[in-house]
């Protein structure tokens, strides 16, 4: 058990930084290098003017018409990316460890706030999940890759709950959760997840064509 | 996952679709989509198909969806039928399934792009579609009443087979009809130097002569330059940008712009055709490798704007029933007119009521696209997939709404089968018929 978690806390760990960081990388230098090539348009037309107009009005809650349309997925979507990205930042347990390894560590949340963070999320997924099994035009695009994309971002703040909590088996949770972890660190750059890199650009590109060229709000 | 089967894959019997389907081999298939998608995509599409996170938050944009309810014609769920397929197994799908990828790209989308202002990401849904209709084109399954026009395109340089001496005939005849009511009026062709070259649909001179009467009439009162060209090349409408054919598309707008030059004209003014202009605007000159249009383009709507706020013409009466105004995408979405639209609206009518959704969030007209040109095999669909839009035209009808505003061509197609089937008696107006109507007129 010790030499398990030895090993999924230490060079597991390292695989899944190096998969994180340099697949982040890898997919955003070659998709500006590839539209350089393939759709110059695309440069010719960006106006970061435009771009940060229409990204601004697309991460502010209700700020477009189809979030004010959709106020529960809304509230919703917006409450789990900002705990999503919050809750393991800021957790104690993780600024531990980076303290033990690099010494290096940084402001922490209270143990409740995190513990609520991590229900929101877990909460989210749950919505994301019904979503995706009940309405009809959500159901008809759905793949299965998408229930283990869920699967995946769910995993860790379960497994993490569960051994915060010192649930039954928790000793065992503790390894899947840092597994789990390091799954979906390593599966962003390469899932669907790599939305998160390649949302300023789609958005930005859109809001430059309308607001440069056609003169129009894209929100 | 199960191939969920659309409502709509009854599939429409269509002469150049089911003709073109007889010609296709399963190798002439994966050939054509990989040369297309080597040679013609990248970065975009890519980006696009593993950006989508499948939310289905696009639905509520499409006007096709909101009046099925059927989650196939949602945006992402045509992308889904057609270009994921098609990327994911690179080329080798069936002919069956090219059949049905064709009718979702040509009669279930017009390519409004509404649904890039409702998802989140700006997935550009139209972009798609458009190179699925560009994949259908080489493969030659295109519907056949939309390949006829682009055939006459390339044949004439116009949409409706109008013949060089035909064209020329008609401006006369207009010119004439136009002189009964003010005597000294001209409809002056190929002059050269004149401030403007005002161009037009193919449809004006074959169908509705008249509007290049009445826009001799409002030119000739403004007092304003102009002139008409005697060569091909008058023509702005293009068919071929919405068939796939981008190649035909690129020397109809360099037909279109040389015509311009050899005018030595400073700009071109359109008459009121949305999807003309984006393709003089926005689309052809792009292929033709100009960033803007290499002369300045201005649509009759701002003309008329312009004419209006500089006063020289001026309104005699107003005109008295109530109107709405209907929002082309290709001039609001594609544009920023809308104000403009409304300006003149106001001017010259005592009462305007506006539909809602509206501006740059109206509902597409459903004949956009080219669909309506894909003719009478799909026009019961078209007409059914837009009841949505008859629902808007009955609410500001019963607030009092009796004319409908729409300056585009396509739209007034669209909107005419509507309001006829969905019995809405309403009556349709371009902006220069309210004009014409009710400007005062240089006395004879
Ligand atoms: C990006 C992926 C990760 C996410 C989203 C995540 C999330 C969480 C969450 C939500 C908790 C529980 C907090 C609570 O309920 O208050 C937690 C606890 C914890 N996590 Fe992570 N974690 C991730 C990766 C990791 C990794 C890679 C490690 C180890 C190398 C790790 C080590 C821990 C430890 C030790 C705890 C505390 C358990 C306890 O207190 O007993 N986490 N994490
Ligand atoms: C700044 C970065 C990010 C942005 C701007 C962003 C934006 C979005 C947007 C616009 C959606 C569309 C649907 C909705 O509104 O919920 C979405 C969905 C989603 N995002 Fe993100 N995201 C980001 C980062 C992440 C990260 C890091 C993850 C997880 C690792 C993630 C996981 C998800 C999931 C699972 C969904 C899908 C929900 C479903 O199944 O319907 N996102 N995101
Ligand atoms: S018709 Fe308009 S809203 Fe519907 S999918 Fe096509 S571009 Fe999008
Ligand atoms: S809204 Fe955008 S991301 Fe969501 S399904 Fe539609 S195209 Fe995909
Ligand atoms: S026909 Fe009119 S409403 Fe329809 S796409 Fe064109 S401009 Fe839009």
């Amino acid at each position: 058990m010790h030499a398990v978690y030895n090993f999924v806390s230490g060079p597991l760990l390292w695989v899944s930084f190096i998969l994180f960081f340099g697949g982040s990388v890898y997919r955003i230098v070659s998709m500006v290098r590839m539209a350089k090539k393939t759709d110059p348009v695309v440069y010719h037309f960006w106006s970061l003017k435009y771009a940060l107009r229409s990204i601004f009005h697309w991460i502010i809650p209700f700020a477009s018409e189809n979030m004010r349309k959709q106020p529960a997925m809304t509230i919703v979507t917006f409450a789990f990316h900002i705990c999503l990205f919050i809750a393991p930042l800021f957790l104690f347990a993780h600024i531990i460890l980076f303290k033990a390894s690099w010494n290096i560590s940084w402001m922490y949340l209270p143990d409740t706030v995190a513990d609520i963070m991590t229900m929101i999320v877990i909460g989210a997924c749950i919505f994301f999940l019904v979503r995706r099994l009940k309405l009809p035009e959500v159901k008809y695009v759905t793949s299965c890759s998408d229930y283990v994309i869920l699967a995946i971002v769910a995993a860790p703040f379960i497994t993490g709950f569960w051994t915060f909590h010192q649930l039954p088996g928790f000793r065992i949770m503790g390894i899947a959760h840092i597994l789990s972890g390091e799954i979906m660190l390593a599966a962003i750059p390469f899932t669907r997840l790599s939305h998160m890199f390649f949302f300023p650009f789609t958005r930005g590109y859109m809001g430059s064509e309308f607001g440069a060229v056609r003169h129009a709000r894209d929100w | 996952m199960t191939e969920s089967v659309s409502k709509e894959s009854s599939l429409i019997a269509d002469e150049g679709l089911d003709k073109g389907l007889a010609r296709l081999t399963s190798e002439k298939i994966e050939k054509t989509i990989k040369t297309i998608l080597t040679n013609e995509t990248g970065a975009r599409l890519k980006t696009y198909v593993s950006t989508c996170v499948h939310c289905g938050l696009c639905s509520d944009a499409c006007h096709v969806y909101l009046s099925n309810r059927d989650p196939a014609c949602s945006p992402v769920g045509k992308i889904k039928q057609t270009i994921w397929e098609i990327v994911k197994k690179k080329g080798k799908v069936d002919a069956q399934f090219i059949r049905r990828a064709s009718e979702i790209a040509y009669t279930e989308c017009n390519l409004c792009r509404r649904c890039a202002m409702y998802c989140p990401f700006g997935i550009d849904i139209s972009y798609m579609i458009l190179i699925v209709r560009r994949i259908c084109h080489k493969l030659g399954v295109t519907p056949h009443y939309l390949q006829d026009t682009a055939q006459s395109h390339s044949a004439t340089l116009n949409q409706m087979w109008v013949k060089d001496d035909e064209w020329v005939d008609t401006l006369q005849w207009q010119e004439e009809e136009a002189q009964d009511e003010i005597g000294d009026l001209r409809i002056p062709i190929d002059q050269e130097g004149a401030d403007f070259f005002y161009s037009v649909i193919a449809p004006e001179p074959k169908f509705r002569a008249q509007l290049i009467y009445q826009a001799a009439v409002i030119f000739h009162s403004a007092g304003v330059s102009w002139t008409m060209p005697a060569t091909p090349g008058w023509d702005n409408s293009d068919m071929c940008m919405f068939s796939g054919d981008n190649e035909m598309m690129g020397r109809l707008k360099k037909a279109h712009f040389e015509t311009a030059m050899r005018l030595k004209v400073k700009k071109i003014v359109m008459g009121e055709c949305g999807h003309a202009f984006r393709s003089v605007y926005d689309v052809g000159n792009r292929w033709l490798g100009f960033r803007e249009p290499p002369i300045p383009i201005i649509h009759s709507i701002q003309f008329f704007y312009e004419l209006l706020k500089e006063g020289r013409i001026k309104i005699a009466k107003k005109y008295a029933k109530t109107v709405t105004l209907h929002d082309p995408c290709n001039t609001v979405r594609g544009a920023g007119l809308h104000e403009m639209i409304r300006m003149i609206a106001h001017e010259t009518c005592e009462k305007v009521i506006e539909m809602h959704p509206n501006r740059e969030h109206n509902y597409c007209c459903n004949a956009g696209g080219g669909v309506i040109n894909c003719g009478p095999p799909f026009k019961n669909k078209r007409v059914e997939n837009n009841s949505i839009k008859a629902d808007q035209l009955r609410n500001v009808k019963e607030q009092g709404a009796e004319t409908v505003i729409a300056p585009c061509h396509n739209c007034h197609g669209g909107l005419e089968d509507i309001i006829h089937t969905y019995k809405l008696d309403m009556d349709l107006k371009f902006l220069g018929d309210i004009i014409y109507e009710c400007m005062e007129k240089p006395e004879e």
